[in-house]
């Protein structure tokens, strides 16, 4: 672990330009599906708002970076981001299963719309300029919010507010019955999730320079981490992070040699991802463990039909 | 009075298409439990297979061609859950799971069946110019009349199948409890993927009226996704009456909204929608 986080922040002395750029993305999306895992992995709500909050990070930075320094903007972005949540949270979070599903995945869109109205009756343009920042900055930067999202995400869950959670997502009725506020507890860590991931949208927004809704507010932004939590596993926070670095890493190969397929293929591979390894990459390790042992297991008392 | 008019015909004509949309993604969740993001990609194969077929040497008309769209999505469909859904649900440990894998894998549907057009037809906008005048003393293009009396007649059909075969007997019954009616002797596989062919060849007839009506592009299905989940969250999820009474509500607000800003409508159906969610959270004839 300290190894990684060394060699991360030597990083950018010895490589620079691609390697750099990768690893930020990875970071990226690590740090949106540790964000994305930190409420939705123990209650079982499916948020698809992340890309709701990851474009509002976007638009602060579009708004602040410049006027304030970046770190200054980086902050505002997941203050932004966390009252927004707040509101969406205490209006839709009475909402379960797949309606809460769906209303946050129709929450994206109509963000996305709305700000596309306010541009082109406010500011009469579609898109906007983001103040860059340098590849090096920007790692840096992200590096620090993975960290910071990591450190959440294991605090809350070694606080009450863990627990709280984990029996929300087991029973909610019963949660509620044994004196746990639940509506304050889902709102409180939803709305703490969607810090991460407006400050990962403001850094990632001064390396893209131009920014407009449809790219601000893009739906994978939403459905990637899900896939990412689901295919590295939820039970723990390494499964994410190692989902999050293998996508990422796939996605960059597919765009770079297929740029115009890549989109299809990536469908593709979302498709035969969830039909062979449902349980994610964890998942399959440990039903791997699982068939090793229980042959050797079988081995040992003498029959292939012992049971495994 | 003429825009009253206008804004009843052409919201009623809009309500029932998004009523048939619905209808189709209630039938895959309700039943199937998938609840299909990729739904309004397959109105943009109806649509698309319309225009194709009347741009090509045939020139087939675009009613004609419905009976070419509806059983090719049909079967797509079929195929779908036969070799994807099913998969997916006899690995998955709970229902659940389930809904969010099959969910997950119905996204990465969209990206696949959105891109293979996009290479096929490019990101243009097209129009099929199809019954475009208007009858004389109103301002209504007749294609609109055409698309609305189709869509009646599709909706009174799925509804007398639902209510009057064996089959929607059996999609009823699979529907409210899918073990016991396996126990009674349906083969809840077959509904399934049934189900979930029915569901896409509705969306298949919509693009395919669709294509007359509006101007098509690739990129069109996931707005009409959008406007299905919230018609069929609006209905009460699973309810078939819901989703037509849903469909025909938004398409009236859609064509208010429109009267005075066109650039509303999303906004509008999001508002409706949550002002319905938060009074009757489990939407119209929800029980």
């Amino acid at each position: 672990m300290l190894v990684v986080f060394f060699a991360l922040v030597l990083l950018p002395q010895y490589n620079h330009g691609y390697t750099v750029t990768l690893i930020t993305d990875i970071l990226r999306y690590a740090t949106l599906t540790v964000a994305w895992v930190i409420f939705s992995g123990p209650t079982n709500y499916m948020s698809l708002a992340t890309a709701a909050f990851y474009g509002v990070g976007f638009y602060v930075a579009a708004v602040a970076n410049g006027p304030t320094p970046f770190a200054v903007a980086i902050i505002l972005a997941g203050v932004a981001s966390f009252i927004v949540a707040l509101l969406v949270g205490a209006l839709t979070l009475r909402l379960r299963g797949v309606y809460f599903c769906i209303f946050t995945f129709a929450l994206t869109l109509l963000i996305q719309q709305v700000v596309m109205e306010v541009e082109r009756l406010v500011t009469q343009t579609r898109g906007r300029f983001v103040e860059s920042e340098t590849p090096e900055v920007a790692f840096y930067a992200m590096f620090v919010v993975a960290v910071f999202t990591l450190a959440m995400a294991i605090l809350i869950r070694r606080s009450r507010y863990g627990l709280a959670l984990q029996s929300i997502g087991e029973h909610e009725e019963a949660a509620a019955h044994s004196g746990i506020n639940v509506v304050r507890t889902k709102v409180l860590v939803f709305a703490a999730s969607a810090v991460p991931m407006a400050m990962a949208g403001a850094i990632i927004a001064t390396q893209r320079t131009y920014i407009d809704p449809g790219i601000a507010f893009s739906l994978q932004s939403s459905f990637l981490p899900v896939l990412m939590a689901l295919f590295g596993g939820m039970g723990n926070l390494v499964g994410p992070i190692i989902g999050a670095a293998v996508f990422t890493y796939i996605g960059e190969i597919l765009l770079t040699k297929f740029p115009d397929l890549y989109m299809l293929i990536f469908g593709a591979v979302l498709i035969l991802a969830i039909v062979f390894m449902p349980n994610g990459i964890i998942g399959l390790a440990q039903s791997a463990w699982h068939k090793i042992r229980g042959s050797r297991r079988a081995a040992v008392e003498g029959g292939p039909n012992a049971p495994a | 009075m003429s825009a009253v008019r206008d804004i009843i015909i052409t919201g009623l004509l809009l309500g029932g298409i998004y009523a048939l949309v619905s209808v189709g993604l209630s039938l895959q969740y309700g039943v199937g439990r998938v609840l299909n993001v990729a739904h309004g990609e397959f109105i943009m194969i109806g649509g698309f297979v319309t225009f194709w077929l009347w741009g090509s040497t045939i020139q087939l008309n675009a009613l004609v061609s419905l009976l070419i769209t509806a059983p090719l999505v049909f079967v797509i469909g079929w195929l779908l859950h036969s070799a994807l859904f099913r998969r997916i649900m006899h690995k998955a440990p709970n229902l659940d799971v389930f809904e969010g894998q099959s969910m997950l894998a119905a996204f990465g549907l969209l990206y696949v069946v959105q891109n293979i057009a996009r290479i096929i037809w490019g990101s243009q906008t097209y129009q099929i110019n199809y019954l475009n005048t208007t009858v004389t003393s109103a301002q209504i293009p007749v294609n609109r009349l055409v698309a609305l009396g189709v869509v009646i007649v599709v909706g009174v059909l799925f509804y007398l199948f639902l209510a009057r075969t064996r089959m929607g007997k059996a999609i009823r019954s699979s529907a409210q409890d899918p073990t016991t009616a396996g126990l009674m002797g349906v083969n809840i596989n077959s509904v399934l993927a049934i189900c979930f062919g029915l569901g896409l060849a509705m969306a298949g007839i919509a693009g395919s009226l669709l294509s007359f009506v509006y101007p098509i592009q690739t990129s069109m299905g996931l707005q009409y996704t959008v406007i299905a989940m919230i018609v069929v969250v609006l209905g009460g999820l699973g309810s078939i009456t819901g989703a037509m009474i849903g469909g025909v509500i938004l398409g009236i607000v859609s064509q208010l909204v429109t009267y005075f800003q066109p650039t509303w409508t999303m906004i509008a159906y999001y508002v409706v929608f949550v002002v319905l969610l938060l009074a009757r959270p489990k939407g119209i004839m929800g029980k």
